[in-house]
C-alpha cells in the first residue's frame, strides 16, 4: 500500500509502468497470452509462406507441412525471379513509385504553400476542395481515366499510372504538408521578406529547406499506396507490369509448383518488410497523419 | 494593390500544378462517370443524343436478375458490418492493451501492423494456399486435431455457404493492424493526468478504459468505423484473387461487378452506373456515421 502512494505521486511518465505493476499478475499473464496468440496469427502465415518457398511439393503436401525445409531449396528464387521476371516488375514499380512520389511532393509543396502561408479569400473554402480527394474513391475514376489514356495514347505507358498515383496521393500529401508548414514560425517568411525575398524566394530558400521532415512522411505514404496499388494497374497496362500485377499473371498460369510460387511471394514482400524494419516509427506516423487530423 | 495583383498571380501559379492534377484526374472523371451512367456506350462510344437513356442503366442495375447487383452489395454490406463488429471490436481491444503501456509495446505494434504494408494480392494468393482444400496449411492444422477426416476437405473458398465469411478472414487479418494504429495513437494522445487521477480515485482499468479513454478516443473510431464501411463497399484486391466474385456470385461485390461489366461486357454506361453507386454510398454512410456519432455526444 505504502509502495503505491508513491508510486502515485511520480511524474506522469512513469505512469504506465505504474498501472502495469497494478494489475493482477494473472491477468497480466493473460494478456500477454493474448497478444502472443494474436502475433502467433500475424507472423505464422509469413513463416508458413517463406518455408514453403524453400520446399519441394511432397514435403509441402505430406512429410512435412509446418516445419523447417529439410533441405533448403534455394533455387527456386533463381526460378521465380526469371519466370516472372522479377527485376522487370521491381524496376517498373520502383520508377513508378520515384516519378508519382516526386510529383506528389513537389505539387503538394507548391499548393499547400499558397494554402497556409498566402493570404487571399477562399484559401479555407479550396483547402476543404482538395480534402474531398480523401473520401473519393479510385472507382470514381476509373472509366474516364481509363477512356482518356487510351484516347492520348498513354496506355500501358509509365504515365498511365504515374499521373493518376499522384493525384489520388495528393489530398493525403496536402493534409501532411499542412501539419509539418505549421510549425515553421511565420516570422521567417516575414524576416526573409524584409530582406528582400519575394514569394517564390521565401518559398524556396526558407520553406522547402525545413520540410525536410515532412517529405520522408509524404514519400512514405505514396510509395504505400502505388506500390500495392492493383485496380488501376491492371486495366491501365498490359505489357508494363507492375510487381502485384505480374505476381497475379503468373499465379494464373502457375500454381503447381509451390516453391516457386512461394519464392515468387518472399520476393515480393521482402522490400516492403525490408523498408519496414527500418523505418517502422516513420511508417506508422505517416499511416496516422491523415486519419488523427481528419 | 499592385502586390496584391501580384501576389494572386502567385497564388495561381502555386496552386496550378495541384488544381490541374485533383481536378483533371479526380474531380472531371467524378462528373463524367455520372454523365456515363446516363448513356448505354462501349469502350470507344462517346456520349451523345443517340446513345442517352436516362436512368435505365440504374434501373436495371437494381432489376435485374442476372446482373446480380443487389446480391453484390448485400454482400459489400455484410463485409462492412463484420468489419465494424469483429474487426473494429479487435483492433480496439489491442490498442487499448498496448496504449496501457506494457513491456514489448513497440514490439507487439509493429508486428501487428505489418500485414497491412504488404500487397493484397500477396496476402491473397497466401491465404489462397491456405485455404488450398488438398494441402492447405488451415486443412492441415484441421485434420490433425482431428476437426475434419482426411480425404473429405471443407472447399473454404468454393462453398457457397461459407465462401464469403472465409474470404472475409484475410481483410480482418490485414487489417486489424491499421485501425489498432489509429486507435493506439488515440489511447497514447489520452492525457495521463486523467487517467492517474481516475486510478488515484480507485477505478479499475476497464472502468478507466470505459469511462475515459474511449470516450476521448471517439473521433478516431469514428474515422475507423469510416475507413472500414467504406473500405468493404470498395473492396476489390483481396476478393479479385480469392474468389473473383464465385462461387456462383456468393462473393460478388460492386468492384468484381463494375470490372466485369466494364472489361468483360464492355458495358460502360453501366459500369460507370456501379461506380457512381459506390461513390454516392461512401459519401452517404460517411455523413450517416458522422451524425450517430455526434448524435452519441
Amino acid at each position: 500500500m505504502a509502495k503505491e502512494t508513491t508510486k502515485a505521486t511520480a511524474p506522469p511518465k512513469d505512469l504506465s509502468a505504474y498501472s502495469i505493476k497494478k494489475t493482477n499478475p494473472v491477468v497480466k499473464v493473460i494478456i500477454y497470452i493474448l497478444l502472443a496468440i494474436w502475433t502467433i496469427i500475424n507472423l505464422f502465415p509469413l513463416y508458413w509462406m517463406f518455408t514453403f518457398s524453400l520446399k519441394t511439393n511432397p514435403e509441402i503436401y505430406g512429410i512435412n507441412v509446418i516445419g523447417l525445409p529439410k533441405e533448403w531449396h534455394w533455387e527456386f528464387y533463381g526460378l521465380a525471379m526469371q519466370r516472372v521476371n522479377m527485376l522487370k516488375l521491381f524496376g517498373n514499380s520502383l520508377l513508378i513509385a520515384v516519378a508519382s512520389i516526386a510529383i506528389t511532393i513537389v505539387v503538394s509543396l507548391m499548393a499547400t504553400y499558397a494554402l497556409t502561408r498566402l493570404v487571399w479569400k477562399g484559401s479555407k473554402l479550396m483547402n476543404s476542395f482538395f480534402m474531398l480527394g480523401l473520401t473519393i474513391p479510385l472507382h470514381a475514376a476509373l472509366v474516364p481515366l481509363f477512356k482518356a489514356i487510351k484516347l492520348v495514347g498513354l496506355y500501358d505507358t509509365y504515365w498511365a499510372l504515374i499521373i493518376p498515383y499522384s493525384a489520388f496521393s495528393l489530398a493525403m500529401a496536402i493534409l501532411i504538408c499542412t501539419g509539418f508548414m505549421g510549425e515553421i514560425p511565420k516570422d521567417l517568411d516575414e524576416a526573409a521578406y524584409i530582406d528582400g525575398c519575394g514569394v517564390w524566394g521565401i518559398f524556396i530558400r526558407i520553406i522547402v529547406p525545413l520540410m525536410t521532415p515532412a517529405l520522408a512522411t509524404i514519400g512514405i505514404y505514396t510509395f504505400l499506396q502505388c506500390w500495392n496499388e492493383f485496380m488501376f494497374a491492371s486495366n491501365f497496362t498490359s505489357k508494363l507490369k507492375t510487381i502485384p500485377v505480374g505476381v497475379q499473371t503468373f499465379f494464373g498460369q502457375h500454381t503447381t509448383d509451390w516453391g516457386i510460387v512461394g519464392a515468387a511471394l518472399v520476393i515480393a514482400t521482402f522490400p516492403t518488410l525490408l523498408i519496414y524494419v527500418f523505418l517502422s516509427r516513420k511508417i506508422q506516423e505517416s499511416f496516422m497523419a491523415g486519419a488523427i487530423k481528419g | 494593390m499592385n502586390k496584391k495583383v501580384k501576389n494572386g498571380i502567385n497564388v495561381f501559379l502555386f496552386l496550378l500544378p495541384a488544381l490541374a492534377l485533383f481536378v483533371g484526374v479526380l474531380i472531371a472523371p467524378i462528373f463524367m462517370s455520372t454523365a456515363y451512367s446516363f448513356h448505354d456506350m462501349g469502350p470507344l462510344d462517346k456520349i451523345s443524343k443517340d446513345n442517352f437513356i436516362g436512368f435505365k442503366n440504374y434501373i436495371e442495375l437494381f432489376t435485374s436478375d442476372s446482373l446480380n447487383f443487389p446480391l453484390a452489395l448485400k454482400n459489400s454490406l455484410l463485409l462492412a458490418f463484420f468489419s465494424v463488429f469483429i474487426q473494429l471490436p479487435l483492433s480496439l481491444g489491442l490498442a487499448l492493451l498496448l496504449g496501457k503501456g506494457i513491456k514489448g509495446e513497440r514490439g507487439f505494434l509493429s508486428v501487428f501492423f505489418m500485414p497491412v504494408l504488404i500487397s493484397t494480392i500477396i496476402i491473397g494468393q497466401l491465404w489462397l494456399k491456405i485455404y488450398n482444400p488438398d494441402y492447405g496449411l488451415l486443412t492441415r492444422a484441421l485434420e490433425a486435431i482431428g476437426v475434419i477426416k482426411e480425404g473429405s476437405p471443407i472447399i473454404w473458398l468454393g462453398d457457397k455457404k461459407i465462401a464469403l465469411a472465409a474470404a472475409f478472414v484475410p481483410i480482418l487479418w490485414q487489417y486489424v493492424g491499421y485501425h489498432m494504429l489509429l486507435m493506439y495513437a488515440g489511447v497514447k494522445g489520452v492525457s495521463p493526468d486523467l487517467r492517474e487521477a481516475a486510478m488515484l480515485d480507485g477505478a479499475t482499468d476497464s472502468q478507466i478504459n470505459r469511462y475515459i479513454v474511449i470516450p476521448c478516443i471517439k473521433p478516431i473510431i469514428k474515422v475507423s468505423v469510416i475507413f472500414a464501411i467504406t473500405g468493404s463497399l470498395k473492396s476489390y484486391d483481396l476478393i479479385k484473387v480469392l474468389t473473383d466474385g464465385g462461387p456462383n456470385h456468393a462473393t460478388e461485390v460492386p468492384s468484381t461487378l463494375m470490372i466485369n461489366f466494364l472489361f468483360a461486357r464492355n458495358r460502360f454506361g453501366l459500369g460507370s452506373t456501379v461506380a457512381v453507386m459506390l461513390i454516392i454510398l461512401c459519401f452517404f454512410f460517411a455523413i450517416v456515421v458522422n451524425r450517430v456519432f455526434r448524435r452519441e455526444d
